[in-house]
């Protein structure tokens, strides 16, 4: 059987059965410590999946190395799992050789934002149609627990016995910097948050850039907290969505206006202030969501604003596998199909006779 | 006075063209290669480039050279010293002048020895090395070539400067009428490459002509040569270069296995051109990738590969180097992958433009773990395209990485090569995992046929849903495996695997000389076209010498201890300190001999012959 002839296959017969998130669950043993935040992205990831509607044979999960690059061992799918902070780069080998595959890349912030970061904004600026699920934990876990790229300053990790003193990166607006075409924050400890945005990720056409928090019960607990638990979460944190105002706080009472460009706490138990004075997010507003993704303050200094969660930015622009392929096409029609003899003889030859 | 002019026969000649990076030499070096394979007679070229992009003009370090040997017999080599240098100026002179036979003959361009000219080359202002006993004891032929074209070209209308652009048609012309070649295939390329700019295409075919015509009235030429057509093999040629060779050899291979080239890279002196050459040819399917480093360029490649394709990704030593640990994941992955070095002088950045094979080594081992990968390396700028056709035939039917070694000399070098017809390409066949047998059997991604091959499951197949990675894994299902037992089986089952590759290549051949004898030179690489001139003058001596050149390194043909054998001495010549011999000494525990240069440059043919006659008759 050629290759051509397997492909033929693939496009016409034998496709999988609608499958279920049990289904989609692998014969191996997971192997994250008990309580880590993993354990939950797995299993929105296995959620969300089967209602994407795409033939289980036809996805490919890529990963690095690091905790959260076991996860294609666990996910009954096509998958590589590779070597530290280059699946972007796999991954956008496959989808462009490959444009029929569905591919996602499960990366984590030092896998993809330290020893990955050159792939990483690459992949982003390219839009190759891959799925990203960072899962940011602000630590290095997997090698036991030194600081990473996301560590807060003053972090006392193993390898900063007297606290962290680098600054750290802001990946959401790193991932606007980079031109990424969907960027996203959602947490391990929101199932449903997840859930709703795996789902809008896996449906936009380009590059879909989503941050999780995820929490390390081993060498980073507590890390987000303040955005996950019941006391904190209200004020700490502000769910996004497109076409509704900026609202949050414990009785939907408080919300961001922008004044000047700049955003700004309003109350709107204030008379002053009303929903309609407030920010109406829009997700195709590349200026706006560098704004928002700017409110990323540390949450021990006063007067911070709380943590935004949801679609920063969606917007659809042709994607690198697209382009390739489209010249390929072009090329065939104006010089047609590649004739190999005509190639290696070339356009000067002599013969003797 | 016209073709009165006497014609003497010579059999072969070697000629030098120099003048500054912006003259075009390498242009006129290109086409003059062309008229003179349409003469059929067999050549070999040599370009040099300078090290910078634009040296300061009139500078040393802005010559560029380039040297073709032609001749009526084989010709293997673009010969040592020349026979006639061309120098556009006075660095051009001062910086090849060493390398001009004992009587040979200088043709200098009389304007390119000005005050200004004299001094950049580092001559004292009223020193002309042209009036100094420099050139004492060579033929020397001076001409006012800015001056001639001035006044040729006057009717034009164009600018001083456009004027002195085209005075490299003028020597090409010239020594055209020297070497009695036509030159109407010069200009059927003038008319393409000029086509949109009739002023200069004019400017360029009068050049031409009046360099011709020049030679043919000016007083100071009283003959010409004649060198007759090479007893070639029948068959049609054409010329090629060694990056054009990999491009087309890789093309070729992605069209008779029926597998999508994907050629992940980065740009890097001198591999570059091959990722240009196929970047043109995406009519073939073939993607390229230019992707944000050397690393992403290798794993790109592994994506596609694991997706079916025939990944391939190409460097020289400084990329090889960062790609090591995905080649390592390929290896781990056994997915077929080409990875070409095209070597350049090193350590680090070393010499870009030099040539060098002092990545043998690297290539062998040049991973963590036990990891090997098979290595083979091509002999000629023609050799490329068998070449890397065997390492990609290679890579997809025994599932794995495999490194091929050019270099900077085969990368540039041009010559003719009578091409294969695509049908007489021997067969590339995959080995894939066949969608059939999905229902009756699970796929086990490391179950592996009497080779030791495992099979290709494309993605996209239900059934064969299989995850593979870097991590140790299980014999036969793949699955993660931390097993002490297992890991020292499966480090043994992939060594095998390469090792099993010895019995799927052809065995070991002698490129010339008898089974037995006193001495072998044995060689591998670029170093072929020497090593068998050295070994023909050697013998025309009535010296007995053999000379094998390897092609596949890892592994080794099955035969070649038993080859090496038979002599007395082995003599290994590399262009660095000893690395085949390393292997060969370690391998068949023999004493071998070493002649090694590091220069950046390619032997001589004296180099190689002198050290035979050494070793034969050591008391001389
Ligand atoms: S070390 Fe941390 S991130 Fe890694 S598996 Fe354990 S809890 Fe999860």
């Amino acid at each position: 059987m050629k290759r051509t002839e397997i492909l033929d296959f693939i496009k016409s017969e034998f496709h999988s059965e609608p499958f279920t998130a049990k289904e989609l669950a692998t014969d191996q043993d997971v192997r994250w410590c008990p309580g880590c935040g993993d354990y939950s992205i797995l299993k929105q990831v296995q959620t969300v999946i089967p209602s994407l509607n795409i033939p289980r044979e036809k996805i490919v999960f890529v990963s690095g190395i690091g905790c959260s690059s076991r996860f294609p061992y666990y996910l009954n799918t096509y998958g590589i799992h590779s070597i530290h902070g280059r699946a972007p780069a796999i991954a956008t080998g496959l989808k462009t050789a490959r444009p029929d595959l569905n591919v996602w890349i499960v990366t984590g912030d030092g896998d993809a934002l330290s020893i990955g970061g050159n792939h990483f904004i690459h992949l982003l600026r390219r839009n190759v149609d891959v799925k990203v699920l960072l899962f940011n934990n602000e630590i290095y876990g997997l090698t036991k627990g030194q600081y990473s790229p996301t560590s807060t300053p003053g972090q006392i990790t193993k390898s900063t016995p007297m606290g962290a003193v680098d600054h750290p990166f802001n990946p959401i607006a790193l991932s606007l910097g980079a031109d990424a075409s969907f960027v996203a924050r959602t947490m391990d400890r929101d199932p449903k948050h997840q859930q709703a945005v795996l789902m809008k990720a896996g449906e936009h056409t380009g590059t879909a850039l989503v941050e999780i928090y995820q929490n390390c019960n081993v060498y980073n607990d507590g890390a987000f907290f303040i955005y996950t638990d019941k006391e904190t979460k209200p004020l700490e944190t502000i769910f996004v969505e497109h076409g509704q105002p900026l609202v949050f706080g414990e009785n939907h009472d408080k919300g961001i206006a922008l004044k000047d460009g700049k955003p700004m706490v309003v109350n709107m138990n204030e008379e002053s202030f009303s929903i309609n004075d407030l920010w109406v997010h829009d997700e195709h507003d590349a200026y706006k969501a560098f704004v928002l993704s700017r409110m990323f303050d540390d949450p021990s200094v006063e007067n911070h604003f709380p943590r935004p969660f949801g679609v920063f930015y969606s917007h659809d622009r042709p994607t690198y596998n697209d382009q390739v392929h489209e010249q390929l096409a072009h090329a065939k029609t104006m010089y047609g199909e590649g004739d190999l003899d005509a190639l290696i003889q070339g356009n000067q030859t002599w013969t003797v006779a | 006075m016209t073709a009165t002019k006497e014609l003497i026969e010579i059999n072969d000649v070697v000629i030098r063209f120099a003048g500054d990076s912006g003259d075009g030499i390498q242009l006129i070096g290109n086409e003059f290669s062309l008229a003179t394979s349409l003469m059929q007679n067999d050549l070999a070229t040599f370009p040099d480039f300078p090290a910078e992009i634009r040296a300061p003009v009139g500078t040393l370090p802005g010559v560029s050279g380039f040297q073709i040997h032609f001749g009526s017999h084989e010709i293997h080599t673009p010969g040592d010293d020349c026979d006639v240098l061309v120098v556009m100026n006075a660095a051009a002179l001062k910086k090849n002048i060493a390398n001009l036979k004992k009587g040979g003959t200088i043709i200098a361009n009389e304007d390119g020895f000005d005050a200004k000219n004299l001094r950049l080359a580092g001559y004292a202002d009223d020193a002309n090395p042209l009036e100094s006993q420099v050139v004492e004891g060579f033929k020397l032929y001076i001409i006012p070539i800015n001056k001639l074209i001035k006044e040729g070209l006057k009717s034009l209308g164009l600018g001083t400067k456009e004027q002195d652009r085209s005075k490299n048609m003028f020597v090409l012309g010239l020594i055209c009428w020297m070497y009695d070649r036509s030159i109407h295939p010069i200009m059927d390329f003038i008319e393409k490459k000029f086509a949109k700019n009739p002023q200069i295409h004019d400017a360029n075919v009068k050049a031409l002509r009046i360099g011709y015509n020049y030679g043919d009235t000016a007083e100071i030429f009283v003959n010409r040569f004649e060198v007759k057509p090479a007893p070639m093999k029948l068959g049609t040629y054409r010329g090629i270069t060694g990056n054009q060779a990999v491009a087309y050899g890789l093309v070729a291979a992605s069209v008779k296995s029926g597998i999508p080239l994907f050629y992940g890279s980065y740009p890097i002196t001198p591999a570059s051109d091959i990722l240009h050459e196929l970047a043109k040819l995406k009519n073939f399917g073939a993607i390229t990738f230019q992707a944000e480093d050397e690393i992403a360029a290798i794993s790109s490649a592994i994506g596609a590969s694991y997706g079916g394709s025939l990944g391939v990704t190409a460097s020289s030593g400084p990329g090889i180097d960062l790609k090591s640990e995905a080649m390592g994941l390929a290896m781990m992955l056994e997915l077929p992958l080409v990875i070409i070095d095209v070597q350049r002088a090193g350590p680090s950045t070393g010499m870009p433009t030099k040539t060098e094979q002092s990545d043998l080594l690297l290539a062998m081992f040049g991973r963590h773990g036990e990891a090997p990968v098979p290595v083979i390396a091509a002999q000629s700028p023609a050799d490329c395209f068998e070449g890397i056709y065997e390492a990609t035939r290679i890579a997809i039917e025994h599932m794995t990485p495999v490194i091929f070694l050019s270099d900077g000399y085969l990368s540039s070098s041009t010559e003719p090569w009578k091409f294969p017809l695509s049908e007489n390409l021997r067969e590339i066949k995959p080995k894939y995992a066949l969608p059939k047998t999905a229902d009756d059997q699970k796929y086990q991604p490391y179950k592996r046929d009497e080779n030791l091959v495992r099979e290709w499951a494309l993605p996209g197949v239900h059934g064969f849903e299989n995850r593979i990675g870097g991590i140790e894994k299980e014999d036969v299902t793949g699955n993660i495996s931390y097993d002490p037992i297992n890991h020292e089986k499966m480090v043994q089952i992939r060594a095998q695997k390469v090792a099993n590759i010895a019995h799927h290549i052809p065995e070991q051949r002698l490129d010339s000389g008898s089974e037995k004898g006193k001495i072998l030179v044995l060689g591998w690489g670029s170093t072929f076209g020497t090593i068998k001139t050295a070994c023909d003058v050697i013998r025309s001596e009535g010296i007995e010498v053999s000379h094998a050149q390897l092609r596949y390194i890892n592994p080794f043909p099955s035969n070649l201890g038993e080859l090496l054998s038979g002599f007395e001495h082995v003599l290994i010549p590399e262009n660095n300190s000893g690395q085949l011999a390393m292997l060969i000494r370690s391998r068949y525990m023999i004493n071998t001999l070493s002649l090694n240069k590091i220069q950046g440059l390619p032997f001589t043919v004296s180099e190689i012959t002198n050290k035979i006659k050494s070793i034969l008759n050591p008391g001389k």
